[in-house]
């Protein structure tokens, strides 16, 4: 698979705990992706529907063509709870923000929002991808608040309640 | 073919006791079988198909079945739904029965995570999703957090309207001289307790408690001979929720689905609900349940359990008159046994007299079991007064 040169900074030492994920053939492609810094997702080839979690069969039409390709690396924060007591790897850990994000090609992923202030989140608020070494060659895909250029504090419409990702209605 | 009618339940029995130093899982296991077969006025000899879920230790039904002596069965069943398991295992058994498989059967619920706390069983690090969901750190309390926060955002549900379901709770349970937390409480206190998992606070999770319960499901012709009051199942319905090709959405549970196919199987609407047992792992899980199930407006949960909805005996919807999993009892961190198990205490006339809703006549149970919104199992059940 050739690709542009990843666009996210490269994998780093994260402050919070980044605990090796489970591997197995299925998705090692995707998790040797993220050593080089890259998102990769599986679109079926016959619904054209991306597929998340990584799997080999489409789970809306049950073909097993699908291909692999590379996220852009930016969505918006669709759930998000700050937790105080965590368990397993983050059992001792300070505060840390468990979150979905949904993607600019769709998937809602389970990953952490890193870099923020407890004030500064807030349900649909951009985010982008960054990477956090796992120690075992990996690294977790996790994100970061996506402020304009320039700016060091989110935008208050970040905060409006009303302000809802584009394409939501209820 | 329907269950409508085709099976009644003849015993149950909730354990007494919150937190049990000094026995086995097993023991509690049989003390509960042999209390809920006193109940109905059978006996182990009688039990001719046995239920039980992923609390039962060893061998599926099999090592159960074993201990408890059960040498007559012709049917088992160890479906493991989580908390929801019992409440299916309700339906199952009435399948059974309507279609000649068995008379009398058994289900079982015990543990002991208050004295024998053990570590989570690791079989999930092989679930297909772990690799892209473990690493994060996600808890139960927390994966139920996300599901709220996304309810207040989808809809403008706020904490006090949560808190209302945990202070409706605390008013019942302070009858049930058995309740963990028998102490009503404010809006302000489950407000002010500490935050777990934004936005859920301790007092909107349920309690943590040893012990377990058992029920008795017997043909009509059996129920017949039996010296006590049956309860006749109406219907069932289940469905585990997954996201599969689509984007997953927090905002609702299997009630959608498995509450019409209960209702329908009954030949009733939720109107004609005349009390409910609502799953309350968490004050959201009840929020987003009574809403799926119909009983109000999708996102109109919050306003309704903050008008005194819940409250029993006199509210829209009177539920969880033993004080639920919120305050009375969550054994093993499955709630469905109690759930049905209150739920016959109501049509029986059972429920402590402040809370005992007058002329029961139908009742309803749900279960929930896994992640509210990501990956769950619902299970509802409609039961009804045997002479209705």
């Amino acid at each position: 698979m050739t690709t542009p040169a990843p666009s996210h900074p490269a994998p780093s030492r994260p402050d919070l705990p980044a605990p090796p994920p489970a591997v197995n053939p299925e998705t090692r492609e995707f998790w040797e992706a993220t050593a080089h810094g890259r998102l990769l997702l599986k679109r079926c080839m016959d619904c054209g529907i991306v597929i998340w979690y990584p799997r080999v069969i489409c789970p809306e039409c049950a073909s097993l063509r699908t291909e692999w390709f590379e996220a852009a690396g930016r969505g918006r924060l669709y759930s998000y709870t700050v937790n105080h007591r965590g368990e397993g790897a983050y059992q001792g850990s300070p505060p840390f923000v468990l979150a979905y994000v949904e993607l600019d090609e769709g998937p809602r992923l389970m990953t952490n929002v890193v870099g923020a202030a407890e004030s500064e989140l807030a349900v649909g608020m951009p985010v982008e991808l960054v990477f956090h070494e796992t120690g075992d060659g990996f690294a977790l895909p996790r994100f970061r608040p996506l402020f304009p250029q320039g700016d060091t504090v989110p935008p208050h419409n970040a905060r409006d309640p009303d302000s809802r990702p584009p394409g939501e209605s209820h | 073919m329907t269950i409508r009618g085709a099976a009644r339940i003849a015993g149950a029995y909730e354990h007494p006791d919150r937190k049990i130093p000094g026995k086995s899982i097993p023991q509690v296991h049989a003390e509960v079988a042999l209390g809920a077969l006193a109940d109905a006025g059978l006996a182990v000899a009688d039990v001719d198909a046995y239920f039980c879920a992923g609390d039962a230790p060893g061998f599926g039904p099999v090592s159960m079945a074993d201990y408890l002596g059960l040498k007559r069965l012709r049917f088992a069943d160890s479906t493991e739904t989580g908390g929801s398991s019992y409440i299916a295992h309700v339906g199952h058994a009435a399948a059974a029965i309507a279609t000649g498989k068995c008379r009398v059967a058994l289900i079982t619920l015990a543990g002991l995570p208050r004295s024998q706390p053990v570590p989570r069983p690791s079989a999930s690090a092989l679930a297909p999703e772990a690799g892209f969901e473990q690493p994060y750190g996600p808890t139960t309390v927390s994966m139920y957090a996300l599901a709220a926060r996304r309810h207040m955002y989808e809809y403008g549900t706020t904490s006090a309207q949560l808190a209302a379901i945990k202070v409706a709770a605390s008013q019942h349970a302070q009858h049930n001289p058995n309740a963990m937390l028998p102490q009503p409480v404010t809006v302000e206190e489950v407000l002010e307790s500490p935050m777990i998992s934004d936005p859920l606070h301790r007092l909107d999770c349920c309690v943590v408690s040893d012990g377990g319960g058992a029920l008795v499901v017997v043909a009509p012709e059996v129920a017949a001979r039996l010296p006590r009051q049956t309860v006749t199942v109406l219907g069932h319905g289940e469905s585990p929720k997954v996201s599969a090709g689509s984007p997953i959405d927090l905002t609702y549970t299997g009630a959608v689905w498995s509450g019409p196919r209960a209702f329908d199987e009954a030949g009733i609407t939720p109107a004609d609900v005349d009390y409910a047992s609502i799953y309350d792992s968490f004050t959201i899980t009840v929020l987003q349940t009574i809403e799926d199930l119909g009983f109000c407006a999708k996102g109109k949960g919050g306003a309704f359990v903050a008008d005194g909805a819940l409250l029993a005996p006199h509210g829209a919807l009177p539920f969880n008159t033993d004080g639920g999993g919120l305050c009375n009892n969550h054994p093993v961190n499955r709630g469905g046994m109690t759930k049905v198990i209150e739920a016959v205490r109501q049509l029986r006339g059972e429920a402590h007299p402040a809370v005992q809703v007058p002329d029961c006549q139908i009742a309803l149970a749900h279960g929930n079991g896994g992640s509210l919104g990501t990956r769950s199992a619902a299970a509802t059940l409609v039961l009804g007064r045997a002479d209705a």
